[in-house]
């Protein structure tokens, strides 16, 4: 009964979605309004139709086809509910989902406008083309007839916590620059996008990139402590198919900015909003069809290949038509001068935009191969490293300077004479740094030096704002929340993605690693410890049986602690999982796994040290804190030019900020 | 001039728009198994429940034949069985069953059910001669020709007209290959 009414609710939506996309062209003023009316009922709907396949999932309904390809009735009831996503139909489901709640949350925010009943409109259209492939190529509501006994379970390395919350995450990131991708339709259809149309999109896309940024370091973060390889990003296809979009949206983010403040580079952002939401097409799609990675046939369905290649083509190739026709319309007010912090961030978007280009020219180097000559290659990490970080090296060189010049006409010497100190410790970090790891890559050291010029001088910039070199600590901080919410998240996540560098740089290039055949009681030294196998002893599972490896952890005679790795053996599955044995610090992870028994000679154990390792993902957090303190709306300030209020939920906070001040 | 600046984005994604077109008619289920060309994995693997003879990998010296993982768990099997009773009953070819990973009995009943199209069956029930293979779903087909070489596999259910296209020709193929040196 579930599955029938969330088949229902599907095709209500459908319907529902096609009056959202159709009203504001069709009609006047009330159909115009009534997109708003539409875009909660759709998204009550979809709503509707998730929780029955929820619930579904729930009861092990095994007389539905999704169910039972993907569940087992004694799996653990988190991942029965995590598994509604772990899979192809499921996941489209959520897709909608979020689309639609995203329709909902824009339609209850913020003041009426014929831009928002565009922007509506517009995500109606998208969801009416999803949900009809939802409909008409991977129903989740079909049943099987006669239902089998039970399902056929999800694989062991999947039901893991991380990997059941990264695509949500993932998902939320993408389907967020559907609002952006719709605002700059609307933009282009109704000619304006002007100052006031950047200050609705940018919470919007400032949301989405956080929720990527969040995605994407769960998903390396995952690799990096289950998988047990030691790695953490290997940029295969479906990695950079959500790193790809997340280049888009950071130079969109910086770039509607331009837009918010001056008035300029309009068409730009435009291209940028389109490209950033068909990167997460291409991301969440392409990749899933086969045109891409050769997953099995039984996933791989040629019509639904087709039907999102169309929606691909009507998606994108609709909007860039439209940009051709209409873009030239839109002209900037402002002028240009290529010194200042509109200037710079034009550098950013071009080093961004780039960067971006080569991830997708490697992603799809080997379709372009096969669709020419037939043959099958892979492009692998060497090509990535040598072709992606220049432009990331060239984009840190210019970050703090950039960031701390004036909008409109700015000076470049006095941006690097307030800078100095950052630039003097870059520079003496970078040669320590180099002097440290030789013989390890000098490329690497001046990579740190890099980030720390680009973190150290935004670090600064913040200390000189807040006068914190010139008045007690007390009045300094109090300044802190005196700032722009903009400078204060920009602040934020450029220190947070300095920080992810460094601890790239020191898990990538200063990692060492020793491979050793050991016998208990032996000893390896690595990263200045000396890891002594203790002994390995068969342990029992619930599902498995495992080999594990107890270690003891020394350094200059002392024990410091204990840590354990495992081997499990799953032998339904025939499957083997590594449970690395990992110990996390400031300085690096300890990080040990244990390989095959050899006859003669020992386990093969193979240890590495990988300095700074966490704070990729300090680093990510804090990126991630950035932009949510940069979305979240800034205290009003009467020295600021008054500007047309366009909510009412910030009433409350400008009464507030207004009470401050009087 | 500066109109065709606005049509360039346009322009590279319907370049890019063929590029995907075309790649999607490419056989994604098309991979180059390392065991191509390779000599048959070795095992031994007893009767399923019901029925008389086993399969080991000497059975087949000598001949063509299609090796086809299949199982009672699997959906697609179902969509496929038919198609494999219809090649049985009218072509000259021998298939030879492995049933990957069923509970006792199962596999009985399923082909009591639906049919024997298999000259030669064996249980697979802990999925150890499937890794052998490098099974990555079922159902999977390979075809090895008459020195014992795997020569082609193709994952996911054979459909009439896989069967005509690519799995008959490179049968007959395979015999006249045999035929030719012996």
């Amino acid at each position: 009964m579930a599955a029938e009414i969330g088949q229902l609710a599907l095709i209500l939506a459908f319907l529902t979605a096609l009056f959202q996309g159709a009203a504001p062209f069709v009609g006047g003023a009330p159909l115009q309004a009534s997109t708003r009316i539409a875009a909660l009922v759709q998204g009550g709907l979809i709503l509707i139709a998730f929780l029955s396949l929820t619930y579904a999932h729930a009861v092990s309904d095994f007389s539905v086809v999704n169910v039972v390809e993907n569940s087992h009735s004694a799996k653990p009831f988190a991942y029965k509910l995590s598994g509604v996503w772990g899979n192809h139909e499921g996941s489209m489901l959520l897709w909608a989902l979020i689309l639609a709640l995203y329709g909902a949350a824009l339609a209850v925010s913020n003041r009426f406008s014929t831009l928002k009943a565009m922007t509506l409109s517009v995500q109606g259209m998208i969801a009416a083309a999803f949900i009809a492939f939802i409909l008409f190529t991977s129903n989740p509501f079909a049943r099987v007839f006669p239902a089998p006994a039970d399902g056929m379970d999800l694989n062991p390395l999947l039901q893991v916590p991380g990997l059941a919350i990264h695509p949500p995450f993932l998902d939320l990131g993408y389907v967020g620059f559907s609002l952006t991708f719709a605002y700059a339709v609307a933009g282009l259809i109704t000619g304006k996008v002007d100052a006031a149309w950047a200050r609705a999109v940018r919470p919007w896309a400032l949301a989405a990139w956080v929720f990527l940024t969040i995605g994407i370091a769960l998903g390396s973060w995952w690799a990096y402590y289950e998988l047990g390889w030691g790695g953490f990003w290997a940029w295969d296809p479906v990695e950079n198919a959500s790193f790809m979009p997340w280049l888009a949206g950071t130079a969109l983010i910086h770039s509607i900015r331009v837009v918010e403040k001056r008035e300029a580079l309009k068409v730009w952002t435009v291209l940028l909003a389109i490209m950033a939401f068909s990167l997460s097409l291409v991301g969440t799609f392409l990749v899933r069809s086969g045109v891409l990675t050769s997953v099995h046939a039984f996933a791989v369905d040629p019509t639904r290949g087709v039907f999102i290649l169309a929606i691909l083509a009507a998606v994108t190739g609709g909007s860039l038509a439209l940009f051709a026709l209409r873009a030239p319309l839109l002209q900037s007010r402002a002028g240009f001068q290529p010194v200042s912090r509109e200037g710079a961030i034009l550098l950013n978007n071009v080093f961004l935009v780039t960067a971006c280009a080569t991830v997708f020219i490697g992603t799809f180097y080997p379709l372009f191969v096969d669709v020419l000559t037939g043959t099958r290659i892979s492009v692998g990490a060497p090509y990535f490293n040598a072709s992606f970080l220049p432009f990331m090296a060239m984009m840190l060189v210019f970050l703090a300077p950039g960031a701390a010049l004036a909008w409109k006409k700015g000076r470049l010497k006095a941006a690097i004479d307030r800078l100095w100190p950052a630039l003097a410790a870059a520079g003496a970090i970078g040669v320590i740094a180099a002097w440290l790891s030789w013989p390890g890559p000098v490329i690497a050291a001046l990579g740190a030096g890099l980030a720390i010029w680009a973190g150290g001088g935004a670090i600064l910039d913040l200390l000189i704002r807040i006068k914190a070199f010139s008045s007690p600590l007390g009045a300094a901080l109090g300044r802190i929340a005196t700032l722009p919410r903009a400078y204060l998240g920009m602040t934020i996540a450029h220190i947070g993605l300095a920080v992810v560098i460094i601890g790239v740089i020191g898990a990538g290039a200063w990692r060492t690693e020793v491979v050793r055949f050991m016998e208990p009681g032996d000893v390896i030294s690595v990263g200045g410890f000396d890891v002594r196998l203790e002994r390995v002893v068969e342990e029992p599972g619930p599902n498995y049986t495992a080999e594990r490896a107890v270690f003891s952890v020394e350094r200059g005679g002392a024990t410091l602690r204990n840590l354990t790795t495992e081997r499990r053996f799953y032998p339904v599955r025939a499957m083997q999982t590594t449970e690395a044995g990992i110990w996390t610090m400031a300085r690096g992870d300890l990080y040990l796994t244990l390989g095959e028994k050899s006859e003669t000679a020992g386990w093969a154990v193979r240890a590495f040290f990988n300095p700074f390792a966490v704070w990729m993902w300090i680093g990510a957090g804090l990126m991630a804190l950035g932009g949510g303190v940069a979305a979240a709306r800034a205290p009003r300030r009467l020295t600021r030019r008054v500007q047309t209020v366009d909510s009412a939920s910030t009433a409350a906070v400008a009464t507030s900020a207004q009470g401050a001040i009087t | 001039m500066s109109r065709m600046v606005f049509l360039a984005p346009l322009a590279l994604f319907v370049v890019l728009g063929i590029y995907f077109a075309v790649g999607l008619t490419r056989d994604p289920s098309y991979m180059p198994s390392a065991l191509i060309d390779k000599p048959l994995p070795v095992f031994d693997l007893a009767a399923i429940e019901g029925v008389e003879l086993g399969f080991a990998t000497r059975d087949l010296d000598g001949e063509v034949a299609l090796i086809n993982f299949f199982g009672s768990w699997c959906i697609s099997c179902i969509v496929e069985h038919p198609v494999l009773m219809d090649i049985a009953a009218r072509e000259d070819v021998i298939i030879a069953g492995i049933d990957w990973k069923d509970e006792p009995g199962a596999g009985a009943r399923w082909l009591e059910q639906r049919g024997n199209p298999y000259t030669l069956i064996g249980d697979d029930p802990t999925g150890r001669t499937a890794i052998d293979f490098g099974i990555t779903g079922a159902p999977e087909t390979f075809i090895i020709d008459r020195k014992g070489r795997i020569r082609y596999r193709f994952a996911g259910p054979i459909t009439p007209l896989i069967w005509k296209r690519d799995l008959k020709p490179l049968v007959e193929q395979l015999r006249q290959e045999g035929d030719d040196a012996p």
